[in-house]
């Protein structure tokens, strides 16, 4: 196994509120290899996006505070940089693709002039006719059309799929070891979502940048991700490559996600959709943090948190107290992944 | 039940299957780009425009801003070439020619005062310095009011506060009666001394539209995209707000020039600004008050100020709706 190229540690994360502390993201950990695409998973409010946009500082403190934890990335701490290193990282070594193309370039510069923009910020002594010339190659890159003519053209004359390409190729200008794309295609109605999301696939083979995709749509991550985080109320609940988690899930919060999308192959009346509301941030219910949802909950589970610990190997990991109670037990996706 | 023809030729309830069983991998250059691509052929393609080009065909379609712009090239000119214009030195006087009524003998368009100096020379020097101030007033308080909202809304927390309130302070400050004191103070000051005075005032409101801009700005999407992507403080601050920003500070720039001119005039009337023999259209009227029979020396100059305003205030109109789309009236 290569060396992690990105491992996070016991992060903690928690926003002042009116109504009380946030723990949006609770003692996550995980690690991230050269080249791989890794999957986070999860609903809204899950801390999916936090656990990322605290790698970048992009967290906005007051009233968020990274309590605790480390994320070492080719031997620094990221989370320890100091405002003038952290801005040498950004947009150069670690990268974001963010959620909502139609407001995250700006109206007033053309888009040509901002992706301009993201490769001198790091490489302000470069000629202009050499970044000209790298932008159009980028543009051509993530299959934006005419490139030399959408050069100089503002955002509000490019689509919401046209946007999303220009907004990857920024994120690729420095060819960044780290890409982060926080729900790519959350925005974007579906068949522009297939196209940008091949953009993403080509991109990330091009330049080898290991990938954190955040999403919670299950089939962006069956069809992209090597490996799947799946968080809950601020915590990791299940941990493994893709295959053997939609082959065998072996936590009930996956389980439940799982079944709640509908099968594409059969008429189904009904989905089963998770019971009960993802809990209060602020109050989390003592013990795990999943019981009230729970199909498997016990007395257990409400007096004790389960850790995060290997199930199968050392590569699927599960925080269930009775994880082993769903070996065998299929999820909508079993056979479609066997 | 209707069945769709996909692509590759197999049926199905949908036209493609959807991300989860393997997207038909697209092309990037495939569907809906094609599709533009197709109208660009048959010559169809949409003019691209900029924001400005818009901006622009806003404003000049905007009947009175057009009005109101032409008014001011012709006034501020003569002001700008008032040596070529004035038929007369400011102060050249003609014992011989006293309270004139207007006359097209020896070019006394608006007559002459007591002592036989051409009123429509006066007045055209006094545009010069009432255009000089107003100009000079507006461009000084906007950038300083520029410069402290930027950094007020940017930064936010107690720089923001510490700001807003010297503002505030500034604010409740009465002007007039300062600018009396001061000009008390100084003496009765040239043109410059009035001008710093004057910026002094000016620059709060143009902070506070300022901060507030960048206060709701900060948060958008694309400052937090370039400040991911490494942007430093300055550059989003003044590389991706400010330009967003441009419209209200113009729009506030130009009403600030009408507002100027006038306290300039109010001051002058007053006897506390600019000190003879330089005129100044408020000197021009506070001059005439001596005269009350001498009707064209009050008309005229009192009558530039009027049209100087109005015209800048129209301007100003234009360029609100043509830069300022969310107060835009709604235009048939």
């Amino acid at each position: 196994m290569p060396d992690p190229l990105l491992s996070i540690e016991d992060l903690v994360v928690e926003f002042k509120t009116e109504d009380g502390v946030v723990h949006a993201v609770d003692g996550v950990s995980y690690e991230l290899f050269p080249g791989e695409i890794l999957g986070i998973v999860g609903e809204s409010g899950s801390g999916k996006s936090v656990s990322t946009l605290a790698l970048l500082g992009l967290i906005p403190q007051p009233p968020g505070r990274i309590v605790s934890g480390t994320a070492m990335f080719k031997g620094r701490d990221l989370l320890r940089l100091k405002k003038r290193e952290l801005r040498k990282v950004r947009g150069n070594e670690v990268a974001m693709v963010f959620q909502d193309p139609m407001t995250s370039l700006n109206p007033v510069l053309t888009v040509g002039n901002q992706l301009g923009e993201a490769i001198n910020t790091h490489f302000p002594d470069e000629k202009d006719e050499v970044v000209k010339q790298k932008v159009i190659d980028l543009l051509t890159l993530v299959g934006v059309p005419n490139p030399e003519q959408r050069y100089s053209q503002y955002p509000h004359e490019f689509s919401g799929g046209m946007r999303q390409r220009a907004m990857i190729a920024m994120a690729i200008s420095n060819s960044p070891s780290l890409l982060i794309a926080d729900e790519p295609t959350t925005a974007l109605d579906v068949t522009i979502q297939a196209q940008v999301l091949e953009v993403l696939k080509r991109v990330q083979q091009e330049t080898d940048a290991a990938t954190i995709l955040i999403t919670h749509d299950l089939g962006i991550v069956a069809e992209m991700c090597d490996r799947v985080l799946v968080m809950y109320a601020g915590h990791i609940v299940e941990a493994g490559d893709v295959a053997t988690i939609f082959r065998s899930p072996r936590h009930p919060y996956t389980i439940g996600l799982m079944n709640s999308l509908p099968k594409l192959t059969e008429d189904e009346e009904w989905l089963e959709p998770i019971t009960g509301a993802p809990p209060s941030l602020i109050n989390l219910p003592p013990g795990c943090p999943f019981h009230p949802r729970c199909f498997l909950a016990r007395e257990r589970c409400r007096q004790e948190n389960p850790p995060l610990a290997p199930v199968e190997g050392s590569e699927h990991k599960s925080a269930c107290h009775f994880s082993e109670e769903l070996i065998g037990r299929k999820s909508k996706f079993s056979e479609a992944v066997a | 039940m209707t069945e769709f023809t996909r692509p590759d030729g197999s049926t199905g309830l949908v036209p493609t299957n959807p991300t989860i069983a393997g997207a038909e991998p697209l092309a990037p250059d495939g569907g809906i780009d094609r599709a533009v691509e197709t109208t660009t052929e048959a010559g169809l393609e949409l003019k691209a425009r900029s924001q400005w080009q818009y901006a622009r065909m806003r404003f000049f379609r905007h009947r009175l801003a057009v009005a109101g712009l032409i008014g001011l090239i012709i006034i501020f000119g003569c002001g700008i070439f008032a040596p070529l214009v004035a038929p007369y030195g400011f102060a050249q006087f003609d014992l011989l020619h006293t309270l004139q009524p207007p006359t097209t003998a020896h070019q006394h368009y608006f007559g002459t005062d007591t002592i036989g100096r051409d009123e429509f020379s006066r007045v055209i020097w006094g545009v010069r310095t009432s255009m000089e101030v107003g100009v000079f007033v507006a461009v000084a308080s906007t950038i300083i009011g520029l410069i402290i909202g930027a950094i007020a809304g940017y930064q936010g927390g107690w720089i923001d506060n510490l700001m807003m309130r010297v503002t505030d302070l500034v604010l409740t400050l009465p002007a007039l009666a300062i600018l009396l004191a001061f000009t008390a103070l100084v003496g009765n000051g040239g043109q410059w001394t009035l001008s710093f005075i004057l910026v002094l005032f000016f620059w709060t409101g143009i902070a506070r539209v300022v901060r507030g801009l960048f206060l709701s700005l900060r948060e958008k999407e694309y400052v937090e995209a370039a400040k991911a992507s490494g942007a430093g403080d300055m550059r989003l601050m003044f590389r991706h707000i400010l330009p967003n920003t441009l419209g209200p500070i113009i729009v506030n720039a130009t009403l600030a020039v009408g507002v100027a001119i006038l306290t300039e005039s109010a001051l002058s009337f007053l006897g506390f600004g600019i000190k003879p023999p330089t005129p100044s259209l408020g000197e021009l009227v506070a001059d005439a008050q001596s005269n009350p029979d001498q009707w064209w020396l009050t008309i005229f100059p009192g009558l530039t100020i009027v049209l100087i305003v109005l015209c800048v205030n129209f301007v100003g109109d234009g360029l609100r709706d043509a830069l300022d789309p969310q107060q835009r009236r709604v235009r048939a």
